[in-house]
């Protein structure tokens, strides 16, 4: 389990002032202190970690998120940003002494300019809402991550979040242009703004993925673009993962990259067909999503194309989707996998490394000996195109052994990445789950480098503290 | 001037430890193409990159490819098209417009964030930057991101690194992300439109369906000094399509199409998309003019207003790309010109460069926007956490930093 420091005693014991405090600079509903109603705060998508905060507090405006933290700067008092709490790697998990601030008020769509394909919206604007206010226009918000119905821009940015188009469309920091924060001492900065390249030091891409540990987004924005004509999935269907792996490589190789390049192996395609009823093949080994777009001439070309290079790796079956419906039941399969395997396993582990594209069979092969040796069922569900993999590793969070055992299978899973080549995560970020393996990934030079950074936007160590970066051994 | 140029990444760190040692302040480069641009560096010794050469992995099917610092992008760029490859971003080379006979390195272009044309639709340089090894200015080896495509692992000093000029840290090799180069490229050439129906018109092709991958407009003047387009004979409007060959032609004639009610488009073949695109990247219709350059970056819309108010301001040269978002202009270098500059993009929310003049206007005014006091304060805890010493291209960016 991973070790919290201990929490600040002095704060502990000033609770009812701090909460006083808090209360004079918003709204009454905009500070929650009771027990029951704190509840909701103290996990969010990693939910075997869980920690009561000191006190939650939801800002409405940018206004009142720099009074809480110049109040909370000058109080010592810790800060815990908060999107919608989908993070899967503990990312918004409380502290003991520390106020949750959790953005989901600050809901607003500001401004949408089509003709310079940007919007600007607040920091608990849903990823799924931003698309869906530019959607009658043809346009969207590229980044589609699996949780994109709930998860808010916020934590996208927090986490540089990814998905399913991340090949063709980049991640969450390929598709920003500003940023609103508000620093630890309680001052609004504006970075970047409606256009590219701002001059000076790349905050805005510092920023992007830091997790929350050197400032608070209130107000983002992001790229919008236009929809292509149409786009259209195929499933392949192959008899080992090696042959699969072999055929993702023959399809970049050709020149082409399909929108979306997803690969799963035999437990994952068979968890997800029991909840889709896709219409996956439930004989294979490893299955292929493979999505094109265009008008329906393009896809038709680009698909058969695709076909023919399939058909020289032996594939079991080969079925192009003939319409929207059925193309949207292929990606109904996918997009509900880690429920899928929730039906089938009572809780999970959701892992997210990278490894070099090349690397998959090897890796596959050394998960399923992992999965034997541990005794635990594991589903692999893989971003064929960018290397980013993710382990499904079933447990029972009612058996503490299991649990433990899980992690540590985990933590054998992100090792493995490491050593290959790749990294301990290509999307969630590392949060609490993984501070502790960064020391596999990075030299203590290196952890430092961070470290000072971090040091120079927040030098009390007020944001977010005790995620990301390994814990010094006085903290500890 | 003494020059350092080690050989590999282990001297690098040598010279800058030394450096360290001493407290001496060192101007550093990648093959000093762009010694011109932004503020000079007071320093007796520079730091070359030059010596670290070579591709250390290219993994086509994996689309990653990994070079030392000093590598000539144009090796880079001989070596992905071998196998079918771009690299995305398609930096640009300034050696026509700072009047240099050096290329431009990998290191250089990602040091300075150099995109050309394909930015308005692909991304920066710093969004493929995928991985960094660099020696910070205490000395230290420092790697960020890796060599996979997908990499949140940590803070992202890949991004803060491209773009700080040589500052925080001497990159030493960058990992990028390439991707299969387009069988085809065409482009759309409407001609005689002004520049607000010329950005009216290229918003309209970015905000189509169709894949546009760059967008430009040349007034006339500007539009001469490209052969590919000196024939039209007043200003062109570009748009450019890249893909499989059957998708540019069914996409081009769409477009085409679509912008018909604003001007007939004339059609430029592979070939003569190849050179015009490359003449907008490496900037050379605005090359030969005399003085200062300035790049101003804002929104799309507002490049017109900018290149208008220049226009009366001073009788700036100017041309657009990244669809009006970036205007390039050529006037005096004077300061009364650069405030106006500098004003001009405040006014549209954008920012600016100086991208070349003298050495004394360069000295003497902030060659980019400066920073509110909250995040100056920021920003000089951020230099003393990578340069304690400030030892690094001291002054390159900032006066006194």
């Amino acid at each position: 389990m991973i070790v919290q420091p201990a929490p600040k005693r002095d704060i502990l014991a000033r609770r009812d002032a701090i909460v006083a405090g808090l209360r004079e600079l918003l709204p009454q509903s905009g500070v929650i202190a009771e027990p029951l109603r704190m509840k909701p705060y103290e996990t969010d998508g990693l939910p075997a970690y869980r920690q009561m905060p000191l006190v939650v507090v939801l800002p409405e405006t940018t206004e009142q998120v720099a009074a809480v933290m110049r109040f909370c700067h000058r109080e010592g008092v810790r800060v815990i940003p908060r999107g919608a709490g989908t993070s899967l790697s503990g990312g918004a998990l409380p502290m003991e002494d520390a106020v949750v601030m959790g953005m989901m008020r600050m809901n607003a769509i500001l401004d949408i300019d089509y003709a310079d394909r940007c919007a600007v919206v607040q920091a608990g604007v849903t990823n799924i809402g931003i698309t869906n206010a530019v959607a009658a226009q043809g346009f969207f918000y590229a980044p589609d991550p699996s949780s994109q119905l709930a998860c808010m821009i916020g934590g996208n940015v927090g986490m540089n979040s990814g998905g399913a188009h991340c090949l063709r469309y980049g991640v969450t920091a390929n598709n920003l242009l500003g940023l609103r924060v508000v620093t630890v001492e309680g001052e609004i900065i504006d970075i970047g703004g409606a256009h590219l390249d701002a001059a000076g030091y790349d905050w805005l891409g510092l920023l992007t993925g830091s997790e929350g540990q050197l400032a608070v987004v209130t107000e983002v924005t992001v790229r919008i673009l236009r929809g292509p004509e149409g786009a259209r999935a195929m499933l392949a269907a192959f008899r080992a993962n090696e042959v699969a792996g072999a055929c993702v490589d023959s399809i970049i190789s050709s020149g082409i990259i399909p929108v979306a390049l997803e690969f799963m192996d035999r437990p994952a395609i068979h968890a997800c067909e029991d909840f889709a009823h896709a219409g996956y093949p439930l004989d294979a080994e490893a299955l292929l999503i493979i999505e094109v777009e265009g008008s329906v001439a393009e896809q038709d070309a680009l698909l058969e194309r695709i076909r023919e290079i399939c058909l020289r790796h032996d594939p079991i079956s080969l079925k192009v989707s003939q319409s929207a419906e059925e193309s949207a039941a292929i990606w109904k399969g996918r997009k509900g996998a880690f429920g899928a395997v929730g039906r089938i396993s009572p809780d999970y582990l959701c892992m997210d490394g990278t490894i070099p594209t090349s690397r998959l069979p090897e890796v596959l092969r050394r998960i399923g000996e992992m999965s034997t040796a541990y005794g635990l069922g594991v589903a692999n569900i893989f971003h064929a195109g960018d290397g980013n993999l993710h382990p499904l590793i079933m447990f029972d969070a009612n058996d503490p052994a299991s649990l433990r055992k899980a992690e540590n299978f985990g933590a054998d899973i992100l090792r493995l990445c490491v050593e290959v080549g790749g990294c301990l995560t290509g999307e969630h970020g590392v949060g609490v789950e993984k501070r502790d393996l960064m020391g596999v990934q990075f030299t203590e030079t290196e952890l430092n480098q961070q470290r000072r950074i971090k040091s120079a936007f927040d030098p009390g160590w007020l944001l977010n503290p005790s995620k990301v970066l390994p814990l010094l051994p006085e903290a500890a | 001037m003494t020059v350092l140029a080690p050989a590999d990444e282990a001297g690098i760190l040598a010279a800058i430890a030394a450096a360290n040692e001493a407290g001496e302040p060192l101007r550093i480069a990648g093959r000093d193409s762009k010694a011109g641009l932004l503020r000079p560096v007071q320093a007796a010794r520079m730091l070359s990159a030059a010596g670290l050469d070579g591709i250390t992995l290219y993994s086509p099917n994996e689309l990653i490819l990994s070079a030392q610092a000093g590598t000539q992008v144009a090796a880079l760029v001989a070596e992905t098209a071998a196998k079918g490859q771009h690299i995305i971003a398609e930096p640009p080379d300034f050696s026509a417009l700072f009047g240099v006979e050096t290329a431009p390195s990998i290191g250089g272009v990602v040091a300075a964030n150099l995109s050309g044309p394909r930015r308005v639709a692909w991304g920066a340089m710093r969004d493929h930057v995928m991985g960094v090894r660099a020696v910070n200015g205490a000395g230290e080896v420092i790697r960020s991101g890796g060599r996979v495509l997908k990499n949140v692992t940590g803070l992202d000093l890949c991004k803060l690194l491209a773009g700080s000029h040589g500052t925080l840290a001497v990159l030493t090799e960058v990992t990028l992300k390439v991707l299969p180069a387009p069988e085809r490229r065409a482009t759309l050439a409407l001609p005689g439109l002004d520049p607000a129906q010329a950005v009216a018109a290229l918003s309209a092709a970015l905000g189509s369906p169709y894949g546009v991958s760059a967008a430009a407009h040349l007034p006339a003047p500007m539009a001469a000094r490209v052969p590919a387009l000196a024939w039209m004979n007043r200003a062109v409007t570009l748009a450019r399509i890249e893909d499989f060959a059957a998708s540019v032609a069914y996409r081009s004639e769409k477009l085409r199409g679509e912008l018909a009610h604003v001007a007939m488009a004339e059609l430029l073949d592979d070939g003569a998309s190849q050179s015009v695109w490359a003449a907008v990247r490496d900037a050379l219709p605005i090359a030969p003019e005399p003085g200062a350059v300035w790049r101003v970056s804002v929104r799309p819309s507002c490049g017109p207003g900018v290149a208008a108010a220049l226009e009366a301001a001073f009788g700036a040269a100017w041309f657009m790309d990244w669809g009006g978002g970036l205007v390039w202009i050529a006037g005096p270098a004077t300061e009364a010109a650069h405030h106006a500059v500098a004003e001009a993009a405040r006014a549209a929310g954008g920012t600016w460069m100086l991208l070349r003049a003298p050495e004394p206007l360069r000295a003497s005014v902030a060659v980019i926007p400066p920073e509110p006091a909250s995040l100056a304060r920021i920003r000089a805890r951020v230099k003393a956490a990578f340069d304690p010493r400030g030892i690094l291209n001291p002054g390159r960016m900032y006066a006194g930093s």
